[in-house]
């Protein structure tokens, strides 16, 4: 094996570095706040409003990455009417179509981590807010929503996860993410050992890193939980 | 819209492909993932820290990675090994074997974990019971342990499965023809790509629609015995 080849061509990967950390932090976000109003109405909107967001996270949940992909990025042109439309200038770049694929599965996954951790929200909570006299959106953005934020952290931090793998998928539609950049180092020199393996502790880096402020964050946020250390002395009675 | 101009039967065949590549990934999975949990279960340290670190690097990295890392690299490798065992052709690796190997090495950590857990959740007090029974170490598995962490596994057993049948969807890359693969042909022939993989969506969702519905049945067939909660 010959690292010197990688060494020479870092700058490549550093480009795809960037590609993926703004596509997967872009998606994220956005995911997260497409999520958060359909976990919400997903528990307590009529069904009119639940069937479709059930059907959503189900379209989603249920095919691969992949093919929703390749449905946004080669099968838009199919219509006439999106090829026509204002939107098409979005639609024809790859890095739009990876980016609302992204967005579109991240939200699916999020609202159903969502809709569970809301819908464990105890009932005790639920009793204290309305006995205090809160009124229904007050009681979801002071009471529920971050109590369920709070439990809903583990699966979500899994979630951030499996997008940073999965966005790997967007070097299958021509864009220069880490993987991508592998795969231009492989083409060029064939050297798949050198190529992958420097992609794969790319990736293993990003994802200890994510792990790390995962665990701090819970730290932060989970402090009220922790056990109390009381530091007191009680004085035996005289 | 919804005419296939008489691709339907192609799309079949890789559907076809995509649920055996799934199945005898899932099998790779489960050996492995047997082998993985008992390894970091056992008392010999060595094992331990293999095991440690085999979970610990597969989930650090994504799979289209690892897949193209043993479809190339196994290729250089293999052409490398071959003209110093005498064998002096070019050898092309079989996408097939490299898609299944992948993704049963990849679930392969994720069974290490459930099957781990599903072990540790047997009640211990059973397998002391079985070797005051005079029973072997083996034995008291295959008796004890076997039939009683089948329970406890099938929840994230089915979790692996639904999400090893989507990942299944990358062997399309390295070149085998499953139905994303021929859903793309048929796609170039007929200048219609929504359509096609909407069929293959829709595949997908039928698959793990069934999956889903029979794990359900196993499920319920493993809790006989169980009070329900």
């Amino acid at each position: 094996m010959d690292f010197s080849i990688i060494l020479e061509n870092i700058s490549i990967y550093f480009e795809g570095l960037k590609n993926t950390v703004i596509l997967v932090s872009i998606s994220l976000v956005l995911g997260l706040m497409i999520a958060v109003p359909l976990a919400i109405l997903r528990n307590y909107g009529n069904s009119f409003v639940q069937y479709p967001i059930r059907a959503f996270v189900y379209f989603f949940r249920g095919t691969p990455l992949l093919v929703q992909m390749f449905l946004i990025y080669y099968g838009f042109g199919q219509f006439d009417l999106i090829k026509e439309s204002f939107l098409w200038p979005f639609f024809r770049e790859a890095y739009f179509c990876a980016l609302f694929a992204f967005t579109l599965n991240t939200a699916a996954y999020t609202t159903e981590i969502l809709r569970g951790s809301i819908k464990a929200t105890p009932h005790g909570e639920i009793e204290a807010a309305m006995a205090a006299g809160m009124s229904r959106f007050l009681m979801v953005k002071r009471i529920i929503l971050p109590s369920a934020f709070r439990r809903a952290l583990p699966a979500y931090s899994n979630e951030i996860i499996f997008m940073l793998h999965g966005s790997s998928l967007a070097s299958v539609i021509t864009i220069v993410d880490i993987t991508g950049a592998a795969r231009i180092i492989n083409s060029r020199f064939y050297s798949p050992y050198e190529a992958f393996l420097t992609a794969a502790v790319f990736y293993m880096a990003i994802t200890f890193l994510i792990v790390f402020l995962i665990k701090k964050l819970e730290v932060h946020w989970f402090a009220h939980l922790q056990p109390q250390v009381d530091k007191t002395v009680i004085e035996a009675p005289p | 819209m919804f005419s296939l101009h008489g691709y339907g039967p192609a799309i079949f065949d890789g559907t076809i492909l995509t649920l055996q590549v799934s199945l005898v990934s899932l099998i790779v999975a489960m050996l492995l993932g047997i082998s993985g949990a008992l390894a970091k279960l056992s008392g010999k340290k060595s094992l331990r820290v293999i095991a440690q670190l085999y979970t610990t690097i597969i989930r650090g990295i994504p799979d289209l990675v690892l897949m193209l890392l043993i479809f190339f690299g196994g290729q250089v490798l293999i052409n490398r090994v071959g003209p110093i065992l005498g064998y002096d052709e070019y050898i092309d690796i079989n996408p097939f074997i490299a898609g299944v190997s992948t993704i049963g090495f990849i679930f392969g950590a994720y069974m290490t974990e459930t099957f781990r857990g599903a072990i540790l959740a047997v009640n211990k007090g059973q397998l002391e019971a079985g070797t005051a029974y005079g029973m072997s170490k083996v034995m008291v598995f295959r008796r004890v342990t076997l039939p009683q962490m089948v329970r406890h596994a099938l929840p994230g057993f089915g979790n692996n499965w639904l999400v090893l049948i989507k990942t299944t969807a990358l062997v399309s890359i390295i070149g085998l023809d499953d139905m994303v693969r021929k859903a793309g042909m048929a796609a170039g022939a007929t200048r219609k790509p929504f359509t096609f993989y909407l069929v293959v969506a829709i595949n997908f969702l039928l698959i793990t629609t069934i999956s889903v519905y029979i794990l359900k049945l196993l499920e319920r067939r493993y809790s006989v015995g169980v009070k329900e909660m």
